[in-house]
């Protein structure tokens, strides 16, 4: 089957279960309130769906592998002990805590410098082992948890529910300007991407490859780098951590898509993305009633997946 | 040669002894060695409810959390496994979750038998993970633990969101000695029969690190050795995480210095671990204490900060020595 077939199949699949999700008990009356709640929702499941395996998908080509993603190197911990720290120190009535624009501005700029830091240690010194990068950017991960769960403590309790919100990806607290706000950097950084996407194609074959065919490898990595950062920032910023689910979209895109051109897998795996992050979440609201957060399931399927894919692969 | 090392026992010993007066004398009732001689009750009283019980859950966290560590560097044939690296914690975790929901709080063995099962069941499962790999790069081992223990938690926070325990989490896994009082303690002593047949079984351990065929080639059951081995470390695991709560790293790091200066002879480590874990912890536990004074922080924020600093440097060194 034709690559432009598959993805108009998942394009159709996602489009359904949009519809199904704004669309459900919608009449006449009452579909002004009804479309205000719902579509900055699926707006943010769309925004952070798109961003998250687009910026998986180039990140593994940058680093030439296929079980790593971005937002496995602690972002989330730096994340929640960020609100944490806002909180404890300035009260939850406080702007940078109250103000979800200034908020979402401080957490995407903390986080940036975090993982650019990180990746400028990593590609400094040539040849370091990748799960080396990945071990200490873990470590640092459970090093912010500690910060978070210690001022987590702290915090009055009426205060915390303002923290334990921001803890897990839920879509159900998002802000309506602020989803609005976050499509400017991330249209942005999906079409410098797009011009980029011939050259990632010759990343692919590796980075030796790729330089002695022209590609000055060294500038495509920091430029990459530095859009990857910003868009697993904001959108950590805008519905929270969502640890695995790159790793579930992006390998799924390349079981089913076998072409090496980046247009094609950038469109293809946010597609699959949006599909399986919104039905993901109409799971979550219509079968499970709110039970759980989406965050607990994907941590769930897609830790394990990242084990299976471990296991079978047997990375040397 | 003996006259050196026995100065450095001396040292030991000293610092050793100083840190336990520290320990004893540091807290927000203050009292003084003068008002223990003149024989003041309320003095007496302190001591011996609230000091040293928290001095001898320190020393008995820090040694079964250390040796356990040792344990899992052996069976699992790897430098960076430990109790909080491979799942145990987590697994240990979500037994005492699981138990506070369906046993309540006050039934201590039920509870504990509980934290441990899951700890043992959790254990296995990533030690025959990790049997059936065969590769043996040294940092995708505790890479996939943590992992393993993510996958873990998740399923622990699922509970503990349900039932609106969340805060209350990490309450209990911010490890912290301040609630410890004569009386809420005595479980922590399981480290010592552990510590005891650790030793015992060194050398069975020291030869299953060496490899499974060696182990079998010099009559030993390698799996007995492993299962044993399990049964150890879930135990003591078990036990801190629920008098205590998740110490991190702390199995991880003493065994690791302690044998940049030993070596790898186990039985001769094995002492020498049970004792720097204790230290670390006192150390720690002192400093979490006078910082914020009259507050306390949790011991947990400090360790991590410890152990995940010497985390770093454990995994750069091991890659500078290729």
């Amino acid at each position: 089957m034709a690559d432009s077939i598959k993805i108009a199949i998942l394009a159709l699949g996602c489009a359904l279960v949009i519809f199904l999700f704004i669309g459900q008990g919608l009449t006449v009356e009452n579909y002004q309130f009804f479309l205000s709640l719902r579509l900055p929702k699926v707006l943010a499941i769309v925004l952070a769906a798109v961003a998250i395996s687009v910026s998986s998908l180039v990140f593994q080509t940058l680093t030439n592998n296929r079980i790593l993603t971005p937002s496995i190197l602690g972002f989330d911990s730096l994340y929640m002990m960020l609100q944490a720290l806002l909180v404890v120190v300035l009260g939850s009535t406080h702007a940078w805590v109250a103000n979800p624009l200034i908020n979402f501005v401080l957490s995407t700029v903390a986080m940036m410098g975090f993982a650019l830091g990180l990746f400028y240690f990593y590609f400094k010194k040539q040849g370091h082992n990748l799960f080396t990068l990945m071990l200490i950017g873990i470590i640092c991960g459970s090093l912010f948890k500690a910060v978070a769960d210690f001022l987590s403590m702290v915090i009055d309790p009426n205060e915390y529910a303002a923290v334990q919100d921001a803890m897990f990806a839920s879509f159900n607290n998002v802000n309506a300007d602020l989803v609005y706000w976050s499509l400017i950097p991330l249209g942005l950084c999906v079409v410098v991407l797009l011009a980029l996407a011939p050259k990632l194609d010759v990343m692919w074959l590796g980075s030796d490859q790729a330089t002695s065919l022209g590609i000055d490898t060294p500038k495509l990595t920091r430029q990459v780098m530095a859009l990857v950062t910003l868009m697993v920032s904001v959108s950590t910023a805008l519905v929270g951590p969502v640890l695995f689910f790159g790793l579930i979209a992006v390998s799924l895109t390349r079981q089913l898509f076998r072409s090496y051109h980046h247009r094609i897998l950038m469109l293809a795996s946010s597609v699959l993305a949006v599909l399986l992050l919104v039905s993901g979440q109409w799971f979550v609201e219509k079968v499970l009633g709110f039970e759980t957060t989406i965050s607990v399931i994907i941590n769930l399927v897609g830790g394990s997946y990242f084990l299976l894919l471990l296991m079978r692969q047997r990375v040397s | 040669m003996a006259s050196r090392h026995f100065y450095e026992y001396l040292i030991a010993a000293l610092m050793m002894v100083a840190l336990v007066l520290a320990s004893l004398f540091v807290g927000v009732s203050n009292f003084s060695v003068i008002d223990l001689i003149n024989g003041e009750s309320q003095a007496w009283h302190v001591l011996w409810v609230s000091r040293i019980p928290r001095l001898l859950a320190i020393i008995l966290a820090g040694a079964a959390l250390s040796v356990a560590g040792l344990i899992m560097q052996q069976i699992t044939q790897n430098r960076f496994s430990s109790p909080s690296t491979v799942g145990t914690i987590d697994a240990a975790m979500l037994g005492y979750v699981l138990g506070l929901v369906w046993l309540g709080s006050d039934s201590g063995l039920g509870l504990l038998s509980f934290i441990f099962a899951f700890a043992v069941g959790g254990t296995f499962l990533f030690v025959k993970f990790i049997q059936r790999l065969r590769f043996k790069s040294a940092v995708l081992v505790p890479l996939i633990g943590i992992m393993y223990g993510n996958v873990i938690s998740s399923l622990t926070t699922f509970v503990a969101y349900k039932h609106d325990l969340v805060q209350s989490m990490s309450a209990w896994t911010t490890a912290n000695f301040g609630s410890v009082l004569l009386g809420s303690y005595e479980t922590l002593y399981l480290a010592i029969p552990v510590c005891v047949l650790a030793y015992v079984y060194a050398n069975q351990f020291s030869a299953a690190s060496v490899g499974e065929s060696f182990a079998k080639n010099i009559g030993l059951d390698f799996q007995k050795i492993v299962f044993v081995g399990v049964m150890l470390l879930a135990i003591s695991s078990a036990s801190v995480v629920m008098i205590v709560g998740v110490i991190p790293f702390l199995g991880l790091i003493v065994p690791n210095v302690v044998s940049l200066f030993l070596g790898d002879n186990m039985k001769r480590n094995l002492p020498w671990t049970a004792a720097c874990g204790a230290l670390l912890v006192l150390v720690c536990d002192i400093i979490a204490r006078v910082v914020i004074f009259p507050y306390e922080m949790p011991i947990s924020l400090i360790i991590s900060i410890v152990g995940g600093l010497v985390f770093i440097f454990l995994v750069l060194r091991d890659r500078a020595n290729g």
